[in-house]
């Protein structure tokens, strides 16, 4: 049962991270360059517009989900199979999310590096 | 890339490892959550290492945010895993913990991924919006060529 319950909260890890990335990646590409925008209208107007907008109220949602479902695998799971197993997981299906929703381009660069760091972060758990 | 934008990345890495470290120190001093408890992470929110993971994951997640206003997600990830190398230097030299051959691998696959991705570009090309005029233009053009 144990298995099962570390599993499941990778899983969850896993999706909700993936979501609330590609929610939170469109909604600051939407807001647009966070340094700009503070050196031509100011800090408050920026961080006012970041929390107005309603991507990043939803990505904030998904990421809360992905933090309990963390705290919840970590309770259970050793956090040397936990965090690695669901973080190299979730650099996979951002690169997938990212091409489908995003747009991204997505090339053999970005892929390869995608693989090597999932691969180096799943050997952390070793 | 300016050195300005290199500093938030390595802030999403530092901030984002420790964090994570701290709250996994909390959560062993906690036990184990069941489902039918889960009032217990309310109470984790009380513990002193979860609260400095958490404030050190709200600095990340700022420096995060900073990130993906100028770079594309699958830039900002690889790039900012050199903190799971950081973690892993911090646990051999800090915490003194044995850190086997296959972790080295690890870390030397993930600095060789840091590498791959630092080397491109950040953002992907779009292309500018267009104007009504260019696009009424664009399907003159179709209709005549056909």
């Amino acid at each position: 049962m144990r298995h099962a319950y570390t599993w499941a909260a990778i899983a969850a890890v896993v999706t909700a991270s993936v979501t609330g990335d590609v929610l939170l990646s469109r909604a600051m590409k939407q807001v647009g360059d966070v340094g700009e925008l503070w050196r031509h209208k100011g800090v408050f107007a920026v961080v006012g517009s970041i929390l107005r907008h309603p991507l990043f109220v939803l990505g904030i949602v998904a990421m809360a989900v992905a933090f309990f479902s963390l705290l919840f695998g970590l309770s259970w799971g050793d956090v040397s199979l936990v965090a690695p197993a669901s973080a190299s997981l979730t650099f996979v299906g951002n690169a997938i999310a990212a091409k489908l929703f995003l747009h991204e381009r997505v090339d053999r660069r970005r892929c390869i590096a995608a693989a090597l760091v999932a691969c180096g972060v799943a050997l952390l758990a070793l | 890339m300016t050195f300005r934008k290199y500093l938030v990345l390595a802030g999403v890495a530092l901030f984002g490892s420790v964090g994570d470290s701290l709250l996994s120190r909390g959560m062993k001093q906690i036990g184990n959550v069941s489902v039918t408890h889960l009032q217990t992470l309310l109470l984790a929110v009380r513990n002193p290492w979860i609260v400095g993971g958490i404030v050190l994951l709200l600095a990340f997640f700022a420096a995060y945010m900073i990130a993906l206003s100028w770079a594309d997600l699958t830039y900002v990830l690889p790039a900012t895993s050199i903190g799971y190398v950081l973690l892993a230097l911090i646990a051999k030299f800090v915490l003194h913990e044995q850190v086997t051959p296959a972790r080295w691998l690890g870390i030397v696959l993930i600095t060789a991924g840091v590498g791959f991705i630092a080397g491109g570009p950040a953002l992907t090309p779009t292309p500018p919006p267009q104007s009504e005029a260019d696009r009424d233009l664009e399907v003159a053009n179709a209709g005549g060529h056909s």
